[in-house]
């Protein structure tokens, strides 16, 4: 276990010096780290620290919520196939964030966005945790998580075309797919605090989840209250997917694919698949925003495109897997 | 029965066929008769300004509904005496025209549809360069049957011109920055526009030699003397937030920053002149001269 835990933050500490080197403009590594510890005014302080920083820094906050909620819903389901993004979570947050900059607030109020992202978020996980049940049968997740999205999708589009500014209906793209580029410390300051607080919510989850896998009756006679252990995954789950989505878009399939690689390797317990989900989550989302700035560099190549090429096939082969159990 | 229905098919084709080349062979005789067409639609925004400073007192009869919109036409108030068209081939065609004026980049499945319906299209292709809005006005002087006026307005274009151009000695660098990081180089009218004012154009020594996505970091880079950024539209837009990100914001501390508006610099139309001229007043106001 402590050997997981030292392999992930050296894969994470390597991923986020990469992704801080990584650039258009052609600075050596070397120059650019110094240049963002160093105090000079100049244009290469101002790439470093407003541009990369907040964009590794980024990757890691989206793509650890990401992980950690993935892992915290599939313990709470007991089903290995939710994620925010498939189940509708994060489209729902998108369609809260939109509605926020569409209507003028987020203008007004820098924390509107995020807020009303969470908004989205909590109807969406409401929705789900409401049509899937306790024990979130595989079948009515997925469909719930269907009519979800699609609903969600839907919405978003039809706001940001009846949007005024003629460039609004192209943001549709970044909305589904999402993506970290031109990203700056504000984004960073709007998403940390909605996020501080989901990831404090979703890590006292693990005593809960454990006895869980016991079973509903063993674990109501460890002491394990279901009804707040649901309402603490669910203000937690929207707390990070709505503060992820709002500052990069819905990112789909990252909660699906760590937890399913690291579950056998903390010996399948709920709890020690929570941060090594959060960890695993940051390092994918690192290891797909940079091979989005490496495959086409000059355009802006959506994240969630990379995640989905990975996560799809994987997402059918656990539908396969389920369908053999059940059969 | 099959055979019945293939036959009753092939004469409903052949009717509908028979009535819309009717149609042409109607428009083909009319436009012989007047050589000047009477009632034209445009239904592209440069060439609805094209036409709104060439044509005769009642010719033109309809414009796209972007040229009443102030923030992207020059001649918003002169359009709006005309009727307003939305790019839609069963709109304009129920308008009877005898000439349609649109854009390389109108839709090509209305253009066709207009042209098997018999009505004449003239397609203009935008103007790229300076130069190339004198082609445009004489174009749009020959479609209209209006040579003497696009004549007249290409000389006075000229003079205008010329006398912008004045030398400068000292030129500082500046880049367009418009809503999603684009830029324009040197071989795009806006570029054309930034060099006729006397800057040079920073985003060349990046690279740009036409338009493309400048990223915040080249930007960043370049470090140019003055920043020119495009005014944002109404309603918010992920796209033009990021000419509100800090580094932009940086750039524009100290540094001259202008701000562009679409009505004069999108179109080849003599109304870039008074872009130049704003320009160029500011770059007056960075050399202290």
């Amino acid at each position: 276990m402590r050997r997981l835990a030292i392999t992930l933050c050296a894969l994470l500490a390597v991923l986020f010096l990469a992704s801080l080197t990584l650039g258009p403009a052609r600075i050596g590594p070397v120059e650019s780290l110094s240049a963002l510890f160093g105090n000079d005014a100049g244009p290469l302080n101002l790439v470093m620290r407003e541009i990369r920083f907040p964009r590794a820094l980024l990757a890691v906050m989206v793509g650890g919520s990401l992980g950690l909620a993935g892992a915290a819903m599939q313990g709470y389901l007991r089903n290995p196939l939710a994620e925010p993004g498939l189940i509708g979570v994060s489209g729902s947050a998108a369609l809260g964030a939109v509605i926020a900059i569409q209507t003028g607030l987020a203008g007004a109020f820098v924390l509107a966005l995020p807020a009303f992202a969470l908004g989205g978020a909590l109807a969406g996980v409401l929705l789900v945790v409401a049509l899937a049940g306790p024990r979130g049968s595989s079948l009515t997740l997925i469909l719930a998580g269907i009519a979800i999205s699609a609903l969600a999708a839907a919405l978003t589009s039809l706001v940001l075309n009846l949007s005024p500014n003629p460039f609004a209906a192209n943001e549709i793209v970044f909305w589904m797919m999402g993506s970290l580029a031109d990203r700056s410390m504000t984004h960073v300051w709007i998403a940390l605090p909605f996020m501080v607080v989901g990831w404090a919510l979703l890590v006292t989850l693990g005593r809960g989840l454990d006895a869980l896998t016991l079973g509903e009756a063993a674990a109501g006679a460890l002491g394990i209250s279901l009804s707040r252990l649901r309402l603490t995954l669910i203000l937690g789950t929207a707390s990070v997917v709505g503060a992820a989505t709002a500052v990069a878009g819905a990112i789909g399939f990252v909660g699906l694919v760590v937890p399913h690689i690291l579950r056998p390797l903390v010996g399948a317990r709920p709890s020690a698949l929570l941060w090594a989900s959060a960890l695993g989550g940051a390092i994918m989302l690192l290891a797909a925003d940079i091979a989005v700035r490496l495959i086409l560099p000059e355009r802006d190549l959506k994240l969630g495109v990379v995640t989905a090429l990975v996560g799809a096939p994987l997402f059918l082969h656990l539908i396969y897997k389920t369908r053999r159990e059940m059969g | 029965m099959s055979q019945a229905l293939a036959i009753l098919r092939t004469i409903a084709a052949a009717a509908c066929l028979c009535a819309a080349s009717a149609w042409a062979a109607a428009d083909v005789d009319a436009v012989d008769v007047d050589a000047a067409p009477a009632r034209v639609v445009s239904m592209n925004l440069c060439t609805d300004q094209l036409a709104l400073m060439l044509a005769a007192p009642g010719q033109l009869h309809s414009v796209s509904y972007l040229a009443v919109d102030p923030r992207n036409s020059a001649l918003a108030e002169e359009a709006r005496a005309h009727r307003v068209n939305h790019g839609r081939a069963e709109e304009i065609y129920l308008m009877q025209p005898d000439l349609v004026i649109a854009g390389s980049f109108t839709t090509r499945a209305t253009v066709s549809m207009l042209q098997r319906l018999g009505v004449p299209v003239e397609v203009f292709e935008p103007a790229y360069s300076l130069e190339e809005v004198r082609t445009r006005i004489l174009q749009m002087g020959a479609v209209l049957g209006r040579e003497a006026a696009a004549q007249a307005l290409v000389e006075d274009y000229d003079r205008r011109l010329a006398a912008l151009r004045s030398t400068v000695e000292q030129r500082p660098d500046a880049v367009l920055y418009y809503a999603n990081g684009y830029t324009s180089g040197d071989k795009t009218l806006a570029g054309e526009i930034l060099t006729a004012a006397g800057f040079d154009n920073a985003a060349v020594a990046a690279g740009f030699s036409s338009g493309g996505i400048l990223p915040l970091e080249v930007l960043a880079m370049l470090e140019p003397d003055a920043l020119i950024t495009s005014q944002p539209y109404p309603g918010a837009s992920r796209s033009e937030a990021i000419l509100d990100h800090p580094v932009v914001r940086k750039m524009r501390e100290g540094r001259a920053n202008g701000v562009f508006t679409d009505r004069d610099w999108v179109c080849g139309t003599p109304y870039v002149l008074r872009a130049i001229e704003e320009l160029g007043a500011l770059r007056h106001d960075l050399q202290g001269d």
